[in-house]
């Protein structure tokens, strides 16, 4: 029906056309169609909520009131409103004073957490920087292995002291090894061969799993990490408010990475995120391969969310 | 006729639990009407009432009597039945093939799992500690071989060892990438060399939004999906989209995933499904 919010909105102003400014009744109408598209790109409904009623406080204001194409002028509204949501204080990775700078990995099952440390390592590489990728998450089978392939694949050092749960090993049989002891060793590790940035990889965990949320802020607490990045996929839908709110009442994140750019999701859970918990999207991912990876660009997702 | 306890404060309700369930907006809509229009027929009064009748509603929508048995097996004799596990990635394609092979294993039968996926990092492996696991052998290829051809030898394999079942574990694709798309049907058709492919599941991970529904149809057009596998039920995430893809697509949920472990799968039960979305 209507792809765009432009067209959702050019429909709704096409029976005001003749009058010369809005009434309530008619930002009202407007305000519908906002939540409908918001909705429909997976934006999750209380952050809908508070972005409708900021964008309807705008656009009671002069400057829908005096425009010459009201619709027009609600879509910059919603468009810059977005922007600043999506953008505000947009930073760079915090590097350590005193190297090394730790950057820990927490999210979701497949969220994409242990191809993007091959991403980071392959791009501070790029940047003149000594990475090692941290293998600790001893759980998900072969996610050692994944992780020392994806580290070969981008010519990065990977610390994994234990093979997890790998072929021949089972999580029953106690060797598996522990994950917080992996990440407090390799920080040693790093001082000791120079490397400047440690990368530590977590399993995926739900945000209702209190057990693994305590593991991780114990894997936390072992390295003291400069940035934790919760790594999110773009295809997730309302439980983005949710997990991300376990996320940070569980382990705490300062930045977010949202994955899987490169399909068609609309991927509302930018805005989500960023507006329930005030936590910026620092890097979108957006491939399988390692240099599907860029800094986020909040226009572009604004114009995504819209879809236009 | 009185609507005294149904104020539109219980309607706001109803609409964001189905919203907040990833139901979509249309479906909704459509589903509230609908609610409006029994309520005034029926002259229901109370929440609970509401409640029943939503419950009811979308218990209609998902089809509690769908078939939605997983063709994992044949009749005696008639070869291996093939099993193709097909989806995004990440939504737990490989981890749901190693607990149907550990169901079908559990349940005294025999499976060989085709490793497909030969472009993710370390996904054979994976796979091959899943069938250690379990009980099943793995056959698969060199990193970066055609999945097509691993798919085929995998049930080759199955047929020349009188195995029950095949089950092909593909890489995750998004399901815009044509290439991709390609390469997957190729890898269905090359398997259809040895006979009719059994069942194809389409593995769909609960926190999915609105995108799971431009999934299903995708995957549907290429592979022709013949049952639904929903995971990661055991979070908050509801999986909702399900309700649109089965109405839009008439494919059925046949399994839901509850977890990491073996037997972290179930059949999907239309009933507990809704009843978890609508709460008690
Ligand atoms: N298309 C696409 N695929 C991605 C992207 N990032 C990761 N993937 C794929 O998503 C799948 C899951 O990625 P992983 O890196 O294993 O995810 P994870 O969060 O480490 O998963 P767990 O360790 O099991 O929790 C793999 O198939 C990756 O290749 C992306 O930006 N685009
Ligand atoms: N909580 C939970 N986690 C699951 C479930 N199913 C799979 N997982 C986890 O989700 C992550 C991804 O699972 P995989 O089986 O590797 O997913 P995949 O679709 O094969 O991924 P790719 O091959 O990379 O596309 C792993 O960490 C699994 O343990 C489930 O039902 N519940
Ligand atoms: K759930
Ligand atoms: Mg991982
Ligand atoms: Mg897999």
């Amino acid at each position: 029906m209507f792809d765009t919010l432009s067209d959702r909105l050019a429909a709704t102003f096409k029976s005001l056309r003749g009058k010369g400014r809005l009434s309530e009744q008619d930002i009202d109408a407007t305000c519908r169609e906002i939540r409908i598209a918001l909705l429909e790109a997976d934006v999750a409904l209380p952050a809908v909520r508070q972005f409708v009623a900021a964008v309807k406080q705008r656009s009671l204001g002069a400057e829908v009131s005096q425009a010459l194409n009201p619709a027009q002028q609600v879509v910059k509204i919603v468009n810059e409103e977005l922007i600043s949501i999506l953008g505000g204080q947009t930073r760079r990775i915090r590097f350590a004073k005193r190297p090394p700078t730790v950057i820990m990995l927490a999210g979701l099952q497949g969220s994409g957490k242990t191809t993007l440390a091959g991403k980071l390592g392959h791009w501070l590489k790029g940047q003149g920087h000594s990475p090692l990728l941290v293998a600790a998450d001893l759980q998900r089978p072969n996610a050692v292995t994944q992780l020392q392939v994806v580290g070969e694949r981008a010519g990065v050092a990977v610390f994994a002291p234990e093979p997890g749960n790998a072929t021949g090993r089972t999580p029953t049989d106690g060797h598996s090894g522990d994950p917080i002891k992996v990440a407090r060793d390799s920080l040693q590790h790093a001082r000791d061969k120079m490397y400047d940035v440690v990368v530590v990889d977590t399993a995926g965990r739900l945000g209702i799993d209190a057990e693994l949320m305590r593991q991780a802020a114990d894997i936390r607490d072992a390295v003291g990490p400069d940035e934790i990045l919760f790594v999110v996929d773009a295809m997730i839908g309302q439980d983005a408010v949710a997990t991300a709110q376990a996320f940070l009442d569980g382990v705490g994140f300062d930045g977010v990475v949202l994955t899987k750019l490169d399909g068609d999701a609309r991927g509302g859970a930018a805005l989500s995120v960023a507006q329930m918990t005030g936590r910026q999207v620092m890097f979108a991912s957006n491939g399988e391969k390692l240099d599907d990876f860029d800094v986020f660009h909040p226009d572009r997702m604004a114009s995504r969310i819209l879809g236009m | 006729l009185s609507r005294d306890k149904l104020d539109e404060a219980t309607w706001e309700e109803v609409e964001d639990l189905l919203l907040t369930s990833d139901i979509g907006v249309a479906p909704t809509q459509e589903l509230v009407e609908r609610l409006r229009t029994r309520v005034r027929i029926l002259g229901s009064r109370t929440p609970e009432d509401l409640r029943d009748l939503l419950r009811e509603e979308l218990l209609t929508l998902i089809g509690p009597d769908t078939d939605r048995t997983v063709h994992s097996l044949r009749a005696d004799g008639a070869g291996p039945a093939v099993v193709m596990v097909v989806g995004v990635n990440g939504v737990g394609k490989t981890t749901t093939t190693g607990k149907l092979a550990r169901v079908l294993v559990a349940d005294g039968r025999s499976v060989v799992l085709g490793a497909a996926d030969t472009f993710r990092a370390a996904a054979a492996d994976q796979l091959q500690t899943w069938g250690e696991r379990v009980g099943a052998s793995t056959v698969r290829g060199p990193e970066g071989a055609d999945p097509a051809s691993v798919a085929f030898d995998a049930v080759k394999q199955a047929k020349d060892q009188g195995v029950d079942t095949a089950l092909i574990d593909t890489a995750g694709r998004l399901h815009t990438k044509v290439g991709l798309m390609d390469e997957l049907g190729k890898v269905k058709r090359v398997v259809e060399k040895h006979g009719p492919v059994d069942e194809v599941l389409l593995v769909l991970d609960a926190t999915t939004g609105q995108n799971g529904m431009v999934q299903a149809r995708v995957f549907r057009e290429v592979v022709d999906i013949t049952g639904i596998v929903l995971t990661k039920l055991d979070g908050t995430a509801k999986g909702g989209i399900v309700v649109a893809v089965q109405r839009e697509l008439g494919v059925p949920v046949k399994l839901v995933g509850l977890g990491e472990g073996a037997d972290d799968l179930a059949p999907f039960e239309p009933a507990a499904f809704v009843d978890a979305l609508v709460g008690q």
